[in-house]
């Protein structure tokens, strides 16, 4: 499908600059609230705000200090890059297989796929509350599953230093799986029956079907649900906050919650604002290059 | 005569708004005991005719409070009063939006009330900014004597004699400490065992001053060598408990002692055990002349509309006058940071508590709480705890934790 | 075109059959049907349940004694800070904050959409690009910068603030759906209206519009739940008077000292989550369908 171009000129009346001005509030909006706030924040991060903001220019100190300085920083950093793959594939994998469970004409799908959404609906400050119960070492599964009669049964990832950020990941596909499920249904709906009905004739067997026409055709929800996943695996600051505190110790830690804590509860304020910074540009590095491939590619669609 | 009353009421009420003034405050008192003295603030003040306006917002021991409290400075609106502490009142008193409250101070006599130190904590540039509401003393020992009896140990005065009893206790099935794995809970445990170990001199220095080379010392590493001996007479299910929860633990008889503040009071009361009989409240080892302690106050910000600074100022009397503070402790257990006030209102363990402020105030044992924030900057305070908390949670050796605390403090100043 | 299933007997008959392929289906679908229940029925299950009951069980154990106490001390009288009077006023801050946002968002990014798809120009793509990067925005960063924003403003600690805060951040997901199912609409349609002198409103009344059903409900459904499920802005950008529900349940369950009663906690936190529950049980059909329409295509 080509691209129409606008056929009137700019100067050819309302019909030229409508579109312009429907835009425009949102062009406002993003441009103060989005990349004003942004650049706000990087400016403050070359300062040497403490409590509340003043902007008197101190040069990259912070930066510096993040870098070097700061351990608890690297282990944020490397919990982002742990939970957010661990997240997005998981999250992809559940949603994608269990769309193509649901797919195969089950009774019920209705009941079925409200069950698996319905995490989706609930914020994390009150799933929050369960899982912690859940995962407790003393109070929740292990305790359940002694009960059972196994009684040398442990699960205590989430008091764990090295397993803890695992205990998020599993809550977070936990809330997500199932908006990722939607999406690869709808997806799955949407394909053209004839093209798998003319390689069903070939006699192409099922897995292969799926493995070369079905899931090539799902590349646009791939990217939606990266898109979406990714937001809030940045985002994941209720998540983390709810059922880890950042602990034990600092060993769940996120950017995030970093940048909270050394910026509203430290009374370091340009240094939350630094690594605001440098948790935003690496998200962009990523995210960027990655949207310009996609939407490059559909625009030609 | 009808008339005459209405009269007489419509008078009354323009009388009465005439000084009726509001107060918005911010805190993150909402659990039952504590929203109930606040609640006798709110009412003392309502009786003289004034507004309460409560802004509470829960969680994290005051980090959302304190996120909301900026951003509403920032917005350039902040409340009447809010709920902070040490030395972050410093930091609020450099950005100058706080109101001046000497007036009162000199009507009420409050330097004559409160210990110096206490003082000035409250004051910025040496005007009294904020309001002092209680005293909780931190390095306390909530024992159960039956689980000592049992094991036949004996309630340790030194952190030596902690480790013969632990042992003792271990060998008798029991759990001899009730641990609580939250940052605030073992940066708890860490001071008290500074100040019993290295002493009050060493506490200032490490705690108060943050001196890198103290920090990097010989006894820092004995320290944290004691630290993590303690950790170890923890159960493994400690990590990320509450504390109400570990003073259960003693209570039930499972754990035989926990190193909480004074509020764990509160939880045996509500379980009905006795001091001296059920429990025993002492000094954790080696503290038993000091004295750390952490004051809630209210900082008062500048507020324009005259009713409403007259409201504030009458806050702000209330709260050191003798009704509430007898009747807040009493509900909050803790004691009372007006000096001078009948020990008989208040419990044994408040008495006991009571006796040991005024004496180690006069003995220079008297220091803030790093942990409860009381101590240091924020970001110090952060710092320090980051370091304990990755020591106790991981196999870091003291030797490389106290070099790390001296680096981290570095750092962050 | 909708298509039809295919299924793991392709070409075996009509009808499913209960064969291996298919058990292993439907126990697939089960289990996972069990992870994704047990928190709510951990909640659910708790909350009515007594303390006494809460200390001496376990997770799903059965309550010796059902009370519904929990839900009405939690409804009615839990101290939410001083005040003790539940978490009904919060539950209307919240609706007071919700409606108008979701409403507004949603019709800006149709608007929005209709214009990205229908009616681009030069620039326009990368407008719409760097409106994506607005997703990814932490939210954490924006806090101060807004509350300075609102405060010059004047509506700081209002409904108002939290409504224009929430409808601004939820443009760029508002706008990605309506932009992502117009351009389904096939450009035919539009040309041939655009030469019969059809202009910019005429084409949306008479030809987008009628067809938009699905996605309004997408973009209502995933509004609402984003917006009423948030804490983040509702703790900071809110008065005493404009507090969310969510406030309201984390000063409820989040309390630094005295007893927890779990019971309660639970209670308010279905209570807190009850609405967008519903929303996805009775239109998550719909939700899907909306998807399925082309929210995410393209």
């Amino acid at each position: 499908m080509s691209e129409t171009r606008a056929r009137k000129p700019l100067a050819g009346g309302l019909e030229g600059i409508l579109p312009r001005l429907v835009l425009a509030p949102t062009f406002v909006a993003i441009l103060v609230f989005v990349y004003g706030f942004i650049a706000w924040t990087a400016w403050i991060s070359l300062t040497g705000s403490r409590l509340l903001p003043n902007y008197k220019f101190a040069g990259f100190a912070q930066y510096l200090t993040l870098f070097t300085r700061e351990p608890r920083w690297w282990v944020a950093i490397l919990n982002l890059f742990i939970f957010s793959s661990l997240f997005i594939a998981f999250c992809i994998a559940l949603g994608l297989i269990l769309a193509v469970l649901l797919d195969q004409r089950v009774r019920a799908e209705g009941f079925f796929r409200t069950i698996y959404l319905y995490p989706m609906a609930l914020s994390f400050i009150v799933t929050g509350a369960a899982w912690k119960w859940i995962l407790n070492p003393d109070l929740g599964l292990e305790r359940l599953v002694r009960h059972l009669g196994f009684s040398n049964f442990t699960f205590r990832w989430l008091v764990d230093s090295k397993m803890a950020i695992y205990t998020v990941v599993l809550a977070a596909v936990w809330q997500s799986a199932g908006f990722v499920l939607a999406l690869f249904l709808a997806g799955l709906r949407g394909i053209d029956d004839s093209i798998i009905k003319a390689a069903q004739v070939d006699g192409a067997s099922l897995p292969r079907i799926y493995w070369r026409i079905i899931i090539p055709s799902l590349r646009p929800v791939f990217l939606s649900s990266v898109i979406i996943l990714s937001h809030i695996a940045i985002k994941s600051f209720d998540l983390v906050i709810v059922l880890t505190r950042g602990g034990p110790g600092y060993a769940t830690d996120m950017p995030a919650t970093f940048m909270y804590a050394f910026a509203f509860n430290r009374g370091r304020l340009a240094f939350g604002a630094a690594s605001a910074m440098v948790m935003f540009l690496a998200v962009m590095a990523l995210i960027i290059p990655y949207l310009y491939s996609e939407l490059k590619g559909t625009r030609n669609a | 005569m009808k008339r005459l009353l209405i009269a007489v009421l419509l008078l009354g009420l323009l009388a009465f708004s005439a000084t009726a003034g509001e107060v918005e405050v911010l805190h993150w008192w909402t659990s039952g005991g504590e929203a109930a003295a606040v609640g006798v603030l709110k009412q003392l003040l309502e009786k003289e005719g004034h507004t309460w306006v409560d802004f509470a917002v829960a969680g994290g021991g005051g980090d959302n409070a304190m996120t909301v409290l900026k951003s509403r400075a920032v917005a350039g609106n902040p409340p009447t009063a809010a709920q902070v502490k040490g030395p972050q009142i410093q930091l609020w008193g450099d950005e100058g939006v706080l109101t001046n409250l000497d007036d009162v101070a000199k009507a009420e006599k409050w330097d004559s009330l409160l210990p110096k130190v206490v003082a000035d904590v409250m004051k910025y540039q040496s005007h009294y900014v904020a309001v002092p509401v209680n005293v909780h003393r931190i390095n306390w020992m909530w024992v159960n004597p039956a689980v000592f009896k049992k094991a036949g140990a004996n309630i340790p005065t030194t952190w030596a004699e902690f480790e013969t009893a632990a042992k003792k206790i271990q060998a008798a099935g029991f759990i001899p400490v009730g641990w609580g794995g939250q940052p605030w809970q073992e940066a708890t445990v860490f001071e008290t065992i500074v100040a019993g170990e290295g002493g009050t001199a060493f506490y200032k220095q490490t705690m108060i001053d943050a001196d890198p080379e103290a920090l990097n010392s010989t006894t820092m590493v004995k320290v944290l060598e004691t630290l993590r001996m303690v950790k170890n007479f923890a159960d493994p299910g400690a990590p990320g408990r509450d504390w109400n929860l570990a003073t259960a633990m003693v209570i039930k008889g499972e754990a035989a002692m926990q190193f909480m503040g004074d509020w764990a009071k509160g939880e045996f009361i509500a379980a009905g055990k006795k001091p001296n009989v059920d429990y025993v409240a002492a000094a954790a080892p080696g503290t038993a002349k000091q004295f750390l302690f952490n004051i809630d106050s209210f900082i008062m910000f500048k507020v324009k509309n005259a009713e409403n600074v007259k409201a504030q100022k009458a806050m702000a009397r209330l709260i050191l006058q003798p009704e509430f503070q007898k009747v807040f402790n009493v509900n909050k257990g803790s004691i009372p940071v007006r000096m001078g006030m009948d020990p008989k209102l208040f419990d044994i363990p408040a008495q006991l508590s009571m006796k040991d402020f005024a004496a180690s105030s006069k003995s220079g044992d008297l220091v803030p709480s790093m942990a409860h924030e009381m101590a240091v900057m924020p970001a110090i305070r952060g710092a320090i705890m980051d370091v304990v908390t990755n020591f106790i949670n991981s196999d870091m050796s003291a030797r490389d934790a106290a070099e790390q605390m001296a680096n981290a403090v570095q750092a962050a100043m | 075109m909708p298509r039809q299933a295919i299924t793991l007997e392709a070409g075996r008959g009509p009808g499913p059959s209960l064969s291996l392929g298919r058990v292993l289906v439907y126990a697939a679908l089960i289990a996972a049907a069990v992870f994704f229940l047990v928190p709510l029925f951990v909640m659910a299950i708790t909350s009515v349940k007594s303390m006494e009951d809460i200390r001496t069980g376990h997770l799903i154990s059965w309550p010796r004694h059902f009370t519904l106490e929990a839900w009405s001390k939690a409804w009615d009288t839990a101290c939410i800070g001083v005040n003790c009077v539940g978490m009904k006023g919060y539950f209307w801050n919240s609706v007071r904050m919700v409606v108008p946002a979701v409403v507004l968002s949603t019709l800006i990014g149709a608007m929005n959409g209709y214009v990205f798809s229908k009616w681009r120009f030069p620039g326009s793509e990368t407008f719409f690009s760097l409106l994506l990067l607005g997703c990814f925005i932490p939210f954490q960063v924006i806090l101060l910068p807004m509350s300075l924003t609102l405060g010059k403003l004047g509506i700081a600690q209002s409904v108002q603030g939290l409504i224009l805060v929430h409808t601004v951040y939820g443009l760029p997901f508002t706008t990605l759906f309506f932009r992502n199912f117009y351009v389904t609409i096939p450009e035919e349609i539009i040309k041939a209206a655009k030469i019969d002198g059809a202009g910019f409103f005429r084409i949306l009344r008479k030809i987008v519009l009628p067809v938009s059903a699905p996605i309004f409900v997408v973009s209502i459904i995933w509004q609402t739940t984003q917006i009423w499920n948030d804490f983040l802005f509702g703790v900071v950008f809110s008065g005493s008077g404009s507090q969310p529900v969510t406030v309201a349940l984390n000063n409820l369950v989040n309390t630094s000292t005295g007893v927890k009663e779990y019971n309660v906690d639970m209670a308010a936190a279905i209570i807190a989550g009850l609405p967008t529950l519903l929303v996805y049980i009775i239109s998550g059909k719909y939700f899907v369908r909306g998807l399925t329409a082309g929210a995410v295509k393209g």
